[in-house]
C-alpha cells in the first residue's frame, strides 16, 4: 500500500498549551480514511497543520507529500500540488456568488461542470448557482457549498472536517455520496469526525486521543472503542463518542 | 432619434449597454457629451427640459402625478476629450404616487484631467418611488476627479434609492455628497461601492435626516483601497421621530499601503426611535483568504475575488 501523506512525529503548541504530541500518521493513496477521536483531542489541529494555515506552522516533526516534505510551503501551494481543507466551520463571502466560488477552486470551469458538484451534494443548481456564499445560507448548506468546491477541484487529498456537522440527516446520505465520487475519482479522503456514521463511511481509520494517534485499523476494529467507550490513551479522562450520527 | 449615432453607440459600448435599448420607444433618454446634447427622448408624464451651459447642462426634470414608468430612464453623461470640465445640473420633481428609476452611466474613458460635477436637487412626492442607479466607467489613468452632489426630499410614503459603483477604470479623485430628508413612512437607502489603487482618493460623505415617524434609512459604503489609495468615509444619520429606524453599515478593505477613516454619526434625537450601525474595516478576512489559498488561488488572486464580492451589486 502507498503513503501519499505521511505525519511524521508532529508536535505542534498553541499558546502555550501542547496540542500534538510526536504524532505519527500515514494516510494511503485512493483512500477514504476516518481521523476518529473525542473533542478536543487534536483533530482540526492536525488538519490545520497539514493544510498549513496561519498559526499551524510552526512545529516540530515533517509533513511528507509523494515523498516531499511540504512543511515549507505556504497554503496555495500545498494547495497547487492537490492538497485541500473543508472547513468544519467554513468562511461566509459577502456578495461572492456560489457559481464564483466554486469557479476559483474548478479544475473544469464549465458552468455544466459547476453546476454538476452542486446538484452531487444535493443542492439544486438552478436555485443555488447565483446565490451568495454569505450568512443566508444555513450551515448545513454552507457545507455543501464547500463540499462542492472540494469536488470541483479534483484534489489528491482532501481533509473534510466534520463533513457531517450541521447537515440534516435527509442529507447526509448525499455528503456520503459526494465522498465516494471523491473516491472514485482516486482522490485520498481524509475525514475528520467524532461521530460513527461518518467512520462507517471510511475503509481505514485512526484512533486520535490526547494529540497523538493511539490506535489504528479496519472501522470495525476502531468502531468498538465507540461501544467500550475505552480508549487505551493516557488522556486523564475517559472520551465517550456518539453512539450513533450524534455528538459527544 | 436626432443624435450623433456613433458616439452613442461607443458610449453605450464602454459600458456593455446595448444601445437598441434607445431606440425602444418606452425608453425615456438623454444622452450627454461634455455640454452638448446627442441624443433626447421623453415618454408620456416625463417632462425634461435641457439647456446647455457653458462648461455642462442644466436639466429640469419633471414626472407628473400616477406616472409609474416601467422602463428605467437611460441618462448618459459622457466626456470624451482628454481634458476639461463637465457640470451637470439636474433639478428633478417626482409627482405624487409616481415612479422612475434611472441608470445614469458616467464615462471618462480618456480622461487625463476631467472634472465632472454634479449638482441634483430631487423632490420625490408623496407615496412615489424614485431609484437612481448610477454606473461610472473612467480611463485606466485615473485623470478623473468627480463630485457628484445632491439634496433630496423625500416625501410622506416615498422611497429613495441611490447606488453609486464604478464598473471600470481607475477612481482618480471621487467626493459624494449626499443629503436627504426623510418624512413619515419614507425609505431612504444609500448604497456606495468603490475599489481604489494607486494614489486614488474617495471620500464620502452621506447624511439621512429621519424626521418623520416611521421612516427608515440605510447608508451602506462598501470600499476597498489597496497601493496608496485613500478613503474618507462619513456617514450620518439622525433621527428625531417616534418609530424611525436607520441602519449604517460600512465594509471598508485596506490592503498594501492604503488607508480608511471611516466616521459614523448616529443621532437619536427621539426615545421611540432607533438606529444601529456596523463597521468592519481593515484587510481581508483571514479565513476567507485562507480559504481560497487552500484551493490554489494566490493571496492576490484571492483578496481579488473576495473584494469583488464585496463590492459586487445584489441581485435584485
Ligand atoms: N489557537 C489555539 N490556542 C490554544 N489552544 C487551542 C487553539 N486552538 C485549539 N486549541 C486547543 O487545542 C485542543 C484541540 O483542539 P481541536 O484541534 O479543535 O480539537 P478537535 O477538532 O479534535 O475537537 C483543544 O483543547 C483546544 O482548546
Ligand atoms: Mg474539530
Amino acid at each position: 500500500m502507498m503513503g501519499v501523506l505521511e505525519v511524521k512525529g508532529l508536535s505542534l503548541t498553541l499558546d502555550g498549551n501542547p496540542i500534538l504530541n510526536k504524532l505519527d500518521i500515514d494516510f494511503w493513496d485512493g483512500h477514504v480514511h476516518a481521523v476518529v477521536g473525542p473533542n478536543g483531542a487534536g483533530k482540526s489541529t492536525l488538519a490545520a497543520t497539514i493544510m498549513g494555515l496561519s498559526g499551524y506552522r510552526d512545529f516540530e516533526g515533517d509533513i511528507i507529500f509523494k515523498g516531499e516534505s511540504i512543511k515549507d510551503l505556504d497554503i496555495n501551494e500545498r494547495a497547487k500540488r492537490r492538497i485541500t481543507l473543508a472547513w468544519q466551520e467554513p468562511a461566509r463571502f459577502e456578495g461572492l456568488t456560489i457559481r464564483d466560488f466554486i469557479r476559483s477552486s474548478a479544475r473544469d470551469k464549465s458552468v455544466d461542470n459547476l453546476k454538476r458538484t452542486l446538484d452531487e451534494v444535493g443542492l439544486d443548481s438552478d436555485e443555488y448557482l447565483m446565490r451568495a456564499v454569505d450568512k443566508t445560507l444555513s450551515g448545513g448548506e454552507r457545507k455543501k457549498v464547500e463540499l462542492a468546491s472540494i469536488l470541483a477541484m479534483e484534489p489528491e487529498v482532501a481533509l473534510l472536517d466534520e463533513p457531517d456537522s450541521g447537515i440534516d440527516i435527509e442529507s447526509i446520505e448525499r455528503i456520503f455520496q459526494a465522498v465516494k465520487v471523491l473516491k472514485d475519482k482516486g482522490t485520498t479522503v481524509i475525514m475528520i469526525t467524532h461521530s460513527l456514521a461518518v467512520l462507517n463511511q471510511a475503509e481505514h481509520a485512526f484512533l486520535m486521543c490526547n494529540g497523538t494517534i493511539v490506535d489504528k485499523g479496519v472501522v470495525s476494529k476502531i468502531r468498538s472503542y465507540f461501544e467500550d467507550k475505552c480508549i487505551p490513551c493516557p488522556h486523564k479522562n475517559v472520551p465517550r463518542m456518539a453512539k450513533t450520527g450524534g455528538r459527544v | 432619434m436626432s443624435a450623433d449615432l456613433t458616439t452613442i453607440n461607443d458610449l453605450y459600448e464602454k459600458i456593455n449597454s446595448d444601445p437598441h435599448e434607445l431606440d425602444d420607444p418606452n425608453v425615456a433618454h438623454l444622452v450627454i457629451d461634455h455640454n452638448k446634447v446627442l441624443g433626447q427622448h421623453q415618454v408620456p408624464g416625463l417632462h425634461m427640459d435641457v439647456d446647455e451651459l457653458e462648461d455642462g447642462i442644466k436639466a429640469v426634470m419633471r414626472l407628473d402625478d400616477n406616472t409609474v414608468l416601467e422602463k428605467q430612464v437611460h441618462l448618459c453623461f459622457g466626456m470624451y476629450p482628454e481634458k476639461g470640465v463637465q457640470r451637470i445640473i439636474m433639478d428633478v420633481t417626482i409627482g405624487k404616487n409616481a415612479k422612475i428609476s434611472l441608470l445614469s452611466h458616467c464615462v471618462f474613458p480618456y480622461a487625463i484631467d476631467v472634472q465632472h460635477i454634479m449638482h441634483g436637487q430631487i423632490r420625490v412626492g408623496e407615496g412615489s418611488e424614485y431609484s437612481y442607479f448610477e454606473r461610472h466607467v473612467h480611463s485606466p489613468k485615473g485623470g478623473v476627479k468627480v463630485y457628484p452632489n445632491a439634496k433630496v426630499e423625500i416625501g410622506k410614503r416615498a422611497t429613495f434609492r441611490t447606488e453609486f459603483e464604478l464598473l471600470r477604470g481607475r477612481v482618480g479623485l471621487i467626493e459624494i455628497d449626499y443629503e436627504a430628508t426623510c418624512q413619515a413612512e419614507s425609505i431612504l437607502e444609500m448604497n456606495t461601492r468603490i475599489s481604489g489603487r494607486a494614489d486614488d482618493v474617495i471620500k464620502v460623505r452621506e447624511i439621512g435626516h429621519l424626521v418623520g415617524e416611521h421612516s427608515k434609512g440605510v447608508l451602506t459604503s462598501k470600499i476597498a483601497v489597496r497601493e496608496n489609495a485613500r478613503a474618507e468615509v462619513y456617514n450620518e444619520l439622525t433621527a428625531t421621530a417616534a418609530y424611525a429606524r436607520g441602519h449604517v453599515d460600512c465594509s471598508e478593505i485596506v490592503q498594501d499601503n492604503g488607508i480608511v477613516s471611516a466616521i459614523p454619526i448616529v443621532r437619536v434625537e427621539h426615545p421611540k426611535a432607533h438606529i444601529t450601525h456596523e463597521a468592519a474595516i481593515g484587510s481581508v478576512d483571514n479565513k476567507q483568504l485562507e480559504t481560497l489559498m487552500s484551493r490554489g488561488l494566490s493571496e492576490d488572486d484571492a483578496v481579488e475575488l473576495i473584494i469583488s464580492g464585496l463590492l459586487s451589486r445584489k441581485k435584485k
